[in-house]
Formats: C-alpha cells, sequence, structure tokens
C-alpha cells in the first residue's frame, strides 16, 4: 500500500507553464536526433510545404523553460511527489514510455501552454521487487488556444 | 526528401523503411542539451552506477525521437503523424567515442516497422504501424505502435 503522502498526489496538476518553440531549438532538437528533415531545416522547402513555415518535430514542445528557484509551484510540487515516492521505498527513477495524440502542427515561433496532471500512481510486485508506475497527462495548447498535443508520460520507481 | 508515400501503395505487412541510428556518449549530451533532460544517467558513470543501472544508458526520449523520424521519413512531408506510442522495456548503451567525430566501433540499433491496420475514417487515409528499435543482438528493446494519415490518388 502506497502512503497518502504519495497518492494526495494523484489528480494534482502542476499548473500552466508556458513554452516559446524557438526555430534555434527545434534545429538543436533535431540535430541532437540526427534528423535531416528539411521541415526543419531548410527555410525555402518549409515555405513552400503545406505548413508554409519551419515546423517542430512530432514530440517537441519548446526547450522546458528553468523559472528561479522559488517561482515555480509547479516543480515544487513534483520535487515534493520524489521525495514522498523516496520515502515510501522508491528512490530511483526510469522512464517507462509515452503516447502522444498529434491534433495541429507546431510551428517555429508558436509559443504553447502546457499544463500535467497526475493520472494514476499504481505499485506493482514484481520478482526483483516492487515498482510504482506513474502516469502523467499533458496537454499542449497553442497561442490560438487549439490543443495541438497530448502527451501520457510513464515513470517507473523502484 | 525521399519520393512522397501514397495510401494507395500500402498494404497490410508493408515494411516501414528501416532507419540504422548509432547512439554514441556524445549524442547524449547533445540530446541532454536539446531537451533539457540533465538526468545524470544518461552521462555520469558513478552516478549510473549508485542507480544500480551500471554505466550511462541512452536516453529513452532520445529511441522515441528515433522512432518519431522512422515515421516522418517514411510518409513524407504530405503524411501527417496521428498517434505514437513507445516503451521503453530495455536499456541500451552508447558507444564511446575514439575521437572528436568517430564513435568506436560497436552497437547500430535499427528503427524499423511494419502496417498492421489501413483503414479510411472521417474521410482520413489512414495506417496503423506496428514500430520498434532493435538492439545490435537484433532484440526489440523499444516497441511501439503509431498511426499516420497519408495522402491518397483517390
Amino acid at each position: 500500500m502506497l502512503p497518502e503522502e504519495v497518492t494526495q498526489f494523484i489528480g494534482k496538476s502542476t499548473g500552466v507553464r508556458v513554452f516559446e518553440v524557438e526555430k534555434g531549438a527545434i534545429r538543436r532538437f533535431a540535430d541532437a536526433v540526427d534528423d535531416p528533415n528539411p521541415l526543419y531545416w531548410d527555410e525555402e522547402f518549409a515555405r513552400n510545404s503545406r505548413y508554409g513555415s519551419i515546423i517542430a518535430p512530432p514530440g517537441f514542445f519548446g526547450w522546458p523553460s528553468r523559472q528561479p528557484r522559488g517561482a515555480a509551484l509547479t516543480e515544487e510540487s513534483m520535487a515534493g511527489l520524489s521525495t514522498a515516492l523516496a520515502q515510501a521505498g522508491y528512490p530511483r527513477v526510469l522512464d517507462g514510455g509515452i503516447e502522444y495524440e498529434f491534433f495541429c502542427p507546431i510551428r517555429a515561433g508558436d509559443t504553447l501552454a502546457a499544463s500535467t496532471e497526475i493520472k494514476e500512481i499504481r505499485e506493482r510486485k514484481g520478482s526483483t521487487g516492487n515498482m510504482v508506475f506513474l502516469i502523467r497527462e499533458t496537454s499542449y495548447f497553442n497561442q490560438n488556444g487549439d490543443l495541438a498535443a497530448r502527451a501520457r508520460s510513464i515513470s517507473i520507481h523502484r | 526528401m525521399a519520393e512522397q508515400l501514397y495510401w494507395d501503395d500500402v498494404e497490410v505487412d508493408t515494411e516501414v523503411k528501416p532507419l540504422p541510428k548509432v547512439a554514441t556518449s556524445q549524442m547524449l549530451v547533445k540530446w541532454a542539451g536539446a531537451s533539457g533532460d540533465f538526468n545524470p544517467l544518461h552521462y555520469d558513470s558513478s552516478f549510473a552506477s549508485s542507480q544500480g543501472i551500471g554505466k550511462p544508458i541512452v536516453h529513452g526520449a532520445l529511441k522515441r525521437q528515433w522512432l518519431v523520424q522512422l515515421m516522418t521519413d517514411w510518409i513524407g512531408e504530405q503524411g501527417t503523424l496521428k498517434k505514437f506510442s513507445c516503451q521503453y522495456r530495455a536499456m541500451d548503451y552508447p558507444r564511446n567515442m575514439k575521437s572528436m567525430t568517430e564513435p568506436e566501433e560497436g552497437e547500430t540499433w535499427w528503427c524499423k516497422g511494419r502496417v498492421i491496420k489501413k483503414y479510411v475514417e472521417d474521410g482520413n487515409h489512414l495506417v496503423d504501424c506496428d514500430i520498434w528499435i532493435e538492439n545490435g543482438q537484433g532484440e526489440k528493446t523499444t516497441p511501439g505502435k503509431a498511426t499516420a494519415v497519408l495522402p491518397s490518388r483517390g
């Protein structure tokens, strides 16, 4: 059984974070993946494409802006969750996977507003010890208020 | 870019054009900076040991983007990725660098996929694919699924 210090986070949301989708950040991202797709690199190709401009690769939503310490309620609440999990015997974390739905293109110059909700925290008994599966859902809205994408990510705590 | 793929030319069991990738310690540092994921698990050997991992591992999210590229390369400029998922089932370890630009000999990863369903919904011509990454031993470390809209000649 997980203690209430952990389960109290179910349903909690981070509040809105803002991501600016900069062209340079798109290119650093594509470079790190080693993805030469001209929709990320070639202005003229992108302008003549059905997008009309450079777009972000699916899965890139802008570099996560770091808020000054103390300014961001969101990061503090997440840190509280990590501490609670560590105290419950799950100090280590691995990325388990992700699911995306893409609703509209994200272009260089867009500003995205994202909020993340803790959907599920589940303990599972395993042969190599117990693990906790944590599911977060993030929705990304663009500057026109359109839902651009939704992500469900799973982290595994052990 | 390669020639545009059309929905009409795809059948169930059609192979997604495979994409080879090599993960290096250098690529992981680039990825950390580009994605904002600075977990030392991916670049600090002693931290990785202390976490019971042994040595730095490839970011799951980098493997995710390899699979995204597998799909976006294949569906082309006229295709649209609608849904995508993957699970990081096994760890992958990057090659170390031999020089500033060359990795040591070692593992090559292959991103692969196969069409499992072809259908029309709300006027969109869609394909569902199984996708995965195979490590150098041919083991699927990162399975997933993708749904894309393709242009139709119809």
